[in-house]
């Protein structure tokens, strides 16, 4: 089939976040949003189904640190307090 | 004859000889039959008055079917929107085929269904044809171009030069689907639930917006080039300025994911079952409650309003806050997306 | 969609934007090195979010905008070769080379596919065993890796059709060479999330600790870049310049061992050539003699040497690619910007990638 790609902002330097919900081999199938697409794992040999890895070009490169994640997001949280108490 | 109807289609099948009249006969004709298709004469002869519309359009998809639809349905609702847009009730379709040799006649049989189905859930009659078939290579299994003619009740005046600063733009669902229900089957992307195509036939959705409304000043579909092509050539050809709320635009979570994957702004993406309406703000409640009403309105909403600043731009106010500038898509079109 | 639409909270973002206000007194100048960041920047309107003291400049993480000219004809050179199926990233078909464009060779009658990944790279070789299939190899740390991948799978599963031509180039080094240009004197650097979740953090310590500028590896969302510039803005307000990840759930100091050990098993570091800047040493990626089967550069130097002398590289006239790359001039200030340069009729690389800073501001114009 042939392949058109004619606006991808994506394709170089971004990657997506998307959840592996099946592992075969080198290749899982990912979901996001209730989307679903085939990957490479070859990247990331320690991911696990459930996990949420950093799709680029067709691989994951990354696994997402969920703990990391909420660190984040309470980190926000706190600046903003601070920020108020000011 | 009988063996190679069963199969594929053959040159001869374009040739105007007994192939080609047993095609039309057996594949065409039974199903789209109507008084005045069934005369097969050169022409199609009728009567009409009033203020009439005609409107053209060819139809090159790929792939030429696609989760929701399929290009025979898309060469109808194409082109009987087109003649919607301007308030025009749609009455006749040409239907001109260029087949690629080798197709499949099943396939062909599926999209003369599919023909057949959306014309008659639009009300229009198919009234003269044409079948050409080409060499392998010379055409992508195949291309349709649907011609209509509609006649515009008295009083009815719908352009896009018409907004007025002030008037509402009103959005009758959500956008993105078309493009990206085609895009995921190019890139090999599947979904969960089932993402379609939007397309489909608006004359009664119109209909019923123009009963409850008949000062609406203007309605477009958003086809190529997406919403954000639409509200430029409205800003443009009213010169006018357009203000629209990017929280209030209506996405499907599916077509919002999508892009992401694959690198788009909804906004830009081509829809073939969608409107744009703009009018007065005093109708804006009115016409939008019609509008739920019809299974193609359900997910309408006022998306923004029609200015006197920025002339012949169109600005969004971004989830963020700050307001920017959308433009017409610029670069490269989505290939062969309807 | 999770990790998505936590990061985009829009009464979040005005209050670190807030903060940044709060906090930024001296006048800085941040630059944002990749295009995905630019892109961001611009869609998410986040310029308009922070206070006059900041300025921001764009540098030169986009791959296509820095593939130098002379390395496309090569490209384009290689697509009229009967028997050669040229495979690319899709940024890369409307680059006006010196005299054509991959789009125009494919309008010629050239086999040119766009491709999303190297993996369906693969798939094409596989499926035309009797054509050589060239991927085009553009990208940075984040793409070096699945390219690496693709020719390892391809030496398992024995597909002898399949080569690479290597444009890949390396950040570090760039950062090195512009901050040691010093033509444009920078405080900090928002940098490239995705690269570092491949190098991690310990490649860029060479920039606070030999430039004294802060450096923050940030995520894409717009939250995750107002914080970045938060951190910046702390370092700066506190004259401590570091190294810190911002985009903690992505990036680790380490990075991805597996990615690295693919890419040195497959590649070796050589000198590139920049476009807007030149060459910049042992700053790209060249394929090992070990795999040296798969090299483009090697399969068909004839083809590339006779494509170089026929016709020289030459840069279009009046371009500012170049300056806009390093930072040292915003597209508005280049004179074909919008006017004899659009996505439609590009003359630059800027204005065609998606990445690139000049389709960015094209794109997102801003009240």
């Amino acid at each position: 089939m042939p392949r058109y790609f004619a606006y991808n902002p994506k394709a170089m330097c971004l990657a997506v976040p998307v959840k592996v919900v099946f592992i075969e081999g080198d290749e899982a199938e990912t979901e996001i949003g209730g989307v679903r697409r085939r990957v490479s794992v070859a990247l990331t040999p320690e991911v696990k189904v459930g996990d949420y890895v950093l799709l680029h070009t067709g691989y994951a490169i990354g696994v997402v640190d969920e703990v990391e994640a909420k660190e984040t997001l309470k980190l926000f949280e706190e600046i903003i307090k601070l920020s108020e108490v000011h | 004859m009988e063996q190679a109807m069963n199969d594929t289609i053959l040159l001869a099948h374009g040739s105007g000889g007994k192939l080609s009249h047993a095609l039309v006969e057996k594949k065409f004709l039974p199903l789209l039959t109507n008084p005045l298709l069934d005369k097969l004469d050169d022409s199609a002869v009728f009567e009409a008055s009033g203020r009439l519309s005609f409107t053209t359009d060819s139809y090159v998809v790929d792939p030429i079917f696609f989760p929701g639809g399929d290009i025979g349905k898309l060469a109808v609702c194409g082109t009987v929107n087109d003649l919607s847009m301007n308030g025009a009730k749609p009455l006749y379709l040409s239907l001109s085929v260029i087949i690629e040799e080798g197709l499949l006649i099943a396939d062909l049989e599926r999209l003369v269904q599919s023909i057949k189905a959306a014309a008659d859930e639009a009300q229009v009659d198919i009234i003269t044809g044409d079948t050409k078939v080409v060499n392998q290579g010379q055409a992508d299994k195949l291309f349709i171009n649907t011609s209509g003619i509609g006649i515009i009740p008295a009083g009815i005046d719908i352009s896009g030069a018409n907004a007025k600063a002030g008037d509402r733009v009103i959005l009758s669902g959500t956008i993105g689907d078309h493009g990206i229900a085609i895009m995921s089957q190019r890139e090999g992307l599947r979904f969960e639930t089932l993402l379609e195509s939007d397309c489909a036939p608006l004359n009664k959705l119109v209909a019923q917006m123009v009963e409850a409304c008949p000062n609406i000043h203007c309605l477009r579909d958003p086809t190529r080039g997406g919403l954000a092509t639409t509200l430029n050539e409205f800003a443009q050809q009213s010169n006018v300025g357009i203000v629209v709320e990017e929280d209030k635009i209506p996405v499907k979570k599916e077509v919002k994911a999508a892009c992401e994957l694959l690198g788009f702004d909804p906004i830009h993406v081509a829809n073939e079952g969608k409107l744009v309406a703009i009018v007065e703000p005093d109708d804006a409640n009115k016409v939008l409650a019609q509008m739920k009403q019809n299974c193609y309105g359900r997910d309408a909403a006022i998306i923004g309003e029609v200015t006197n600043d920025y002339l012949g731009r169109v600005i969004m106010k971004t989830r963020l806050g700050p307001s920017r500038i959308i433009d017409m898509l610029s670069g490269e079109l989505l290939p062969r997306i309807c | 969609m999770k990790f998505i639409d936590e990061y985009q909270n829009s009464e979040l973002a005005k209050k670190l934007a807030q903060r940044i206000a709060g906090l930024s007194v001296r006048s800085i100048r941040l630059m944002e090195f990749c295009g995905g960041h630019t892109h961001a920047i611009m869609r998410y309107g986040i310029r308009q979010l922070l206070p006059e003291t900041i300025e921001m400049k764009s540098g030169p993480g986009c791959p296509v905008c820095v593939t130098a000219i002379g390395d496309l004809d090569k490209a384009i050179a290689l697509s009229h070769s009967p028997g050669v199926i040229i495979t690319t990233f899709g940024d890369m078909m409307r680059v006006p080379g010196s005299y054509s464009s991959l789009q125009q060779a494919r309008a010629e009658g050239a086999n040119i596919r766009i491709v999303y990944s190297t993996m369906d790279a693969l798939e094409i070789a596989k499926a035309s065993p009797e054509k050589s299939v060239i991927f085009i190899g553009i990208g940075f740390e984040t793409t070096a890796p699945t390219i690496a991948a693709s020719i390892v799978k391809a030496e398992r599963e024995g597909i002898e059709n399949f080569y690479v031509l290597s444009f890949l180039k390396l950040t570090p080094p760039v950062i090195k060479a512009l901050l040691g240009l010093g033509e444009v004197k920078l405080d900090g650097i928002i940098g490239p999330g995705h690269v570092c979740v491949i190098t991690g953090s310990h490649p860029y310590e060479f920039i606070p600790e030999k430039y004294g500028v802060a450096y923050v590896i940030s995520g894409f969302e717009p939250l995750d870049i107002l914080l970045s510039i938060n951190k910046l803005v702390e370092q700066l307000e506190t004259d401590s310049p570091r190294v810190e990840i911002a985009y903690r759930r992505g990036v680790k100091p380490e990075g991805n061992r597996k990615a690295l050990e693919l890419m040195n098993q497959v590649f070796e570091i050589d000198s590139a050539d920049w476009r807007g800047i030149g060459i910049v040493p042992q700053s790209g990626l060249k394929i090992s003699k070990e795999y040296r089967h798969f090299d483009a550069n090697d399969a068909f130097s004839g083809l590339l040497r006779s494509a170089c002398n026929d016709r020289p590289a030459r840069e279009p006239k009046g371009c500012r690619c170049g300056d806009v790359v390093r930072g040292a001039a915003t597209p508005p200030e280049c004179k074909l910007f919008r006017t004899a340069c659009t996505p439609e009729k590009p003359v630059g690389p800027c204005m065609v990638s998606s990445e690139g800073a000049c389709s960015a501001y094209y794109q997102y114009g801003f009240l």
